[in-house]
């Protein structure tokens, strides 16, 4: 029967493409664990992460400012983004007349497909004099580098947030509205509550985006290694410490960039496991849970 | 006769679809009125239109006048908001809030503005008490109402309607996703509500319209061809399209 | 305790705010796009496309970048489409739910998760150095095929799985195989949304530049091997920009990744409203 046996071998093919996106991560998170392991062991676990001082030339490699720059720039741009994103969302879903909607949409989806060095290069010529002119300094920081990366994250969130919103069904919308609410009312108490699942989601995703942010913000961020004091001071990511030095890194240094990688891919996995957390929980408050 | 709502050439058009057609009709006050048609007939448009739940499409357009206590509810002044409060609704499928009983009920009157609590919990107890609920569910107000049964949750949907004091409250296939013993519950509570409501039941089922309804109009694509005492409708009928419905020639 | 805003007042202030949101967002866009274009449109001229660089950049086209560009990406969509299709089918027409699926889902959500630079270290380590490969258009392209298949993965499932299953369900009922109705029942139907996976991919890669930092290399040259280094259109944008080299010839450059996106753009939602009308009937 050639007819079975074909059908056969195209299963097993469809499987071992299917299989392929878990083999490259594996095997991603293996060669960087491979070249970054020497540097954290070399260096020792505590020094890299905590160490204060990253200075290749003096054979000293602590990521901690950059751990906290990374944190810094990606909650102060989170917390510009989340308002405007949710409120434009909401916007989208429920406010807007159908032609403002036929312009969003669109909006949105080049606006999460420019490139992220086009973002930098405005940031760059555009964004930075403005900030030196307005507060001083070189113009260079950890604010220029979050909004620019709060417009980087708004399409995230809000084409998330939309999704979550829409998918809240019409029924409560109508028996809040039926019994005299006003649409606000209706959003805030019903709407929003509902989508919540669904909108954590996509603060997540924008927050995921936001620390893996390479190259527009080598481009505005002053790239200083210290732990900002101010958020008009220079600070520098982690993804920035990889780009700027991987050019020349080589021996124990090279590793140490390696290194800075594994820290990465693992916030990266700690934000997709809450993910899943929150896509799980939504599923459940769909069939009849509890808000 | 006191009439509580009266409809004068009433057209509803979604995109290019004409649904109502010159639909006229004077509903009785404190009397259930029962719409009957096949599906797709537009009575389920047309109370729809009644608190204007079809404003909520962006496709929908009307002309002609609905009005409520001989006022104009359509008229460009009148606050939408505050004619929703008093033309309730009840939907086909029960849509209770993923919330607790309690807040199901106390929903409507929290964004009318009431803040007391001793109000509220008073006015909770009052709303299930007349939707029959109350006995089944005192014990549990913290609950999820997700968790209570098809009729348990239309019967919460009604004490949620009744909490914010309509004076008409419409009915859309009530009990078209309900067993025949949580019918006959909601069927006993419609004849209860009557006296101090005006009630509009949109059903298929014509034996609930003759047990619970006291006017019956009917409905055939997007027309009314007949209304009146739903004695003389379902006994002797002027049309013959009335007359094929109701002994289930087709629908 | 009584309320200090009436609801109508609220329901007024808050519809406001909204669509103050709504508007910024789209100023942001306006005057980004609009700055980038305005400022490059005076470099933009058929010299400065189909040029070759003079002097690192200072002067002269792109032309050779934009070809790094079209190269690596045809070799990331070559690479990726039919891996991703593949999985895609066998995600929604052959897997039963269970910890495999799960961890393939998962596996295709990390990799659409992770900093675009660490494919850049992975590219480098793995394509550049361990496989000898060199940097080149061949490492940068398999570097941003990585990239672009969890992004064609998915919107591929997506698609194949709106598809009704009544169609092939008639189709199995004449006797077809399951592989005949998957390939001349399900896919044509598909095709639409598949497409639209593949060029949102293909934006993906046509946008990348952390990825393929350490992967492609710098070269001014004309690629013609996939062994030769090359130099995509967001590198030089980087380059020239954070080097200095020259402002107006970043902003041609910039002028020209825009106008690809917002091709790129109008072409899938053309691809995406013809194909819902379609399957509305009208």
């Amino acid at each position: 029967m050639p007819k079975n046996i074909d059908e056969y071998l195209i299963e097993k093919g469809l499987f071992i493409t299917a299989i392929s996106s878990v083999v490259i991560i594996l095997l991603i998170i293996v060669f960087i664990f491979w070249e970054g392991y020497p540097a954290i062991l070399n260096i020792g676990f505590f020094d890299f992460l905590f160490g204060m001082e990253w200075s290749p030339s003096n054979d000293l490699y602590g990521i901690f400012p950059m751990i906290i720059g990374s944190l810094a720039i990606t909650g102060l741009s989170l917390l510009m983004a989340i308002p405007l994103g949710i409120f434009c969302a909401i916007f989208m879903a429920e406010i807007a007349p159908k032609q403002m909607r036929k312009i969003l949409r669109p909006t949105i989806q080049t606006l999460s497909g420019i490139p992220s060095v086009v973002y930098g290069f405005f940031g760059l010529i555009v964004l930075v004099p403005f900030m030196r002119v307005q507060f001083g300094g070189t113009g260079f920081s950890m604010f220029t580098a979050s909004i620019i990366l709060t417009v980087m994250i708004l399409p995230i969130i809000v084409s998330v947030s939309e999704d979550a919103i829409k998918s809240v069904p019409s029924e409560y919308k109508e028996a809040s509205m039926a019994l005299g609410a006003t649409h606000w009312q209706t959003i805030k108490n019903v709407l929003f509550p509902a989508a919540i699942p669904g909108i954590i989601t996509s603060i997540i995703l924008g927050m995921g985006r936001a620390i893996g942010e390479t190259l527009a913000i080598i481009m505005v961020a002053g790239n200083v290694v210290q732990i900002p004091s101010s958020i008009f001071d220079p600070v520098r990511a982690l993804t920035s410490n990889i780009a700027i030095e991987m050019g020349y890194a080589t021996g124990i240094h090279y590793n140490a960039l390696f290194a800075t990688g594994i820290v990465l891919i693992f916030m990266i996995l700690v934000l997709l496991v809450i993910a899943n957390y929150f896509h799980y929980k939504k599923k459940v408050t769909v069939g009849g849970g509890y808000l | 006769m006191e009439y509580r709502i009266e409809v004068k050439d009433l057209n509803v058009y979604f995109d290019e679809l004409h649904i109502l057609k010159n639909v006229s009709l004077k509903i009785h006050k404190n009397m259930v009125t029962a719409l009957i048609g096949p599906s797709g007939c537009g009575k389920s448009t047309f109370i729809r239109t009644l608190n204007r739940m079809n404003d909520l499409i962006d496709t929908f357009k009307m002309d002609g006048d609905v009005l409520l206590d001989g006022k104009d509810i359509y008229d460009p002044k009148v606050d939408v908001v505050e004619l929703r409060k008093r033309v309730g609704m009840v939907f086909q499928k029960p849509n209770p809030f993923p919330k607790s009983i309690f807040d199901n009920v106390a929903y409507g009157l929290k964004v009318h503005g009431i803040t007391d609590n001793e109000v509220i919990t008073e006015k909770v107890e009052e709303s299930l008490k007349s939707a029959a609920l109350w006995d089944e569910v005192k014990n549990i107000l913290d609950k999820s109402a997700m968790g209570l049964s098809g009729g348990q949750q239309q019967r919460l949907c009604i004490a949620r309607t009744i909490a914010v004091e309509p004076e008409v409250i419409l009915m859309d296939e009530p009990c078209s996703a309900l067993d025949p013993i949580s019918t006959t519950k909601i069927e006993d509570l419609i004849h209860k509500l009557k006296k101090d409501y005006t009630i509009i039941i949109v059903t298929h089922n014509m034996q609930q319209a003759t047990r619970v309804s006291k006017h019956t109009a009917f409905f055939l694509h997007g027309e009314i061809i007949e209304n009146g005492p739903t004695d003389k409708i379902f006994i002797e009928p002027c049309d013959k399209r009335t007359e094929d419905y109701i002994t289930g020639r087709f629908g | 305790m009584h309320r200090i805003i009436s609801p109508k007042i609220a329901q007024k202030v808050m519809k406001l705010i909204f669509w103050i949101s709504g508007i910024i967002t789209i100023l942001i866009l306006l005057v980004i796009i609009g700055y980038v274009i305005l400022k490059g449109m005076p470099v933009l001229n058929l010299e400065f496309i189909f040029g070759d660089p003079i002097d690192s950049g200072r002067e002269g086209g792109i032309f050779p970048m934009i070809i790094s560009s079209a190269y690596v990406t045809l070799i990331a969509l070559l690479v990726a489409t039919p891996l991703s299709m593949g999985a895609a089918i066998y995600l929604s027409e052959y897997a039963s739910e269970g910890k495999l699926v799960a961890a393939i889902r998962f596996g295709a959500e990390t990799l659409s998760s992770i900093p675009s630079i660490i494919f850049g270290l992975f590219g480098l380590a793995f394509f550049v150095i361990y496989l000898d490969m060199g940097w080149s258009v061949l490492s940068g392209g398999l570097t941003l095929a990585l990239m672009a298949l969890p992004t064609i993965l998915a919107t591929s499932e997506v698609s194949i799985e709106s598809i009704n299953k009544s169609y092939s369900e008639g189709s199995l009922a004449l006797g077809a195989t399951k592989w005949q109705t998957i390939n001349r029942v399900v896919l044509p139907a598909a095709l639409p949304g598949i497409t639209t996976g593949i060029i949102l991919g293909m934006g993906r890669a046509i946008a990348e530049a952390a990825a393929i930092l350490y992967t492609v290399g710098a070269a001014l040259a004309i690629p013609i091997s996939i062994f030769d280094p090359a130099r995509p259109l967001p590198l030089h944008l980087y380059i020239l920009a954070t080097e200095g080299i020259s402002l107006e010839n970043a902003y041609g450059t910039a002028a020209v990744l825009v106008i690809i996106i917002i091709i790129i753009t109008v072409v899938t939602n053309t691809l995406v409203d013809r194909y819902s009308k379609k399957m509305m009937g009208r």
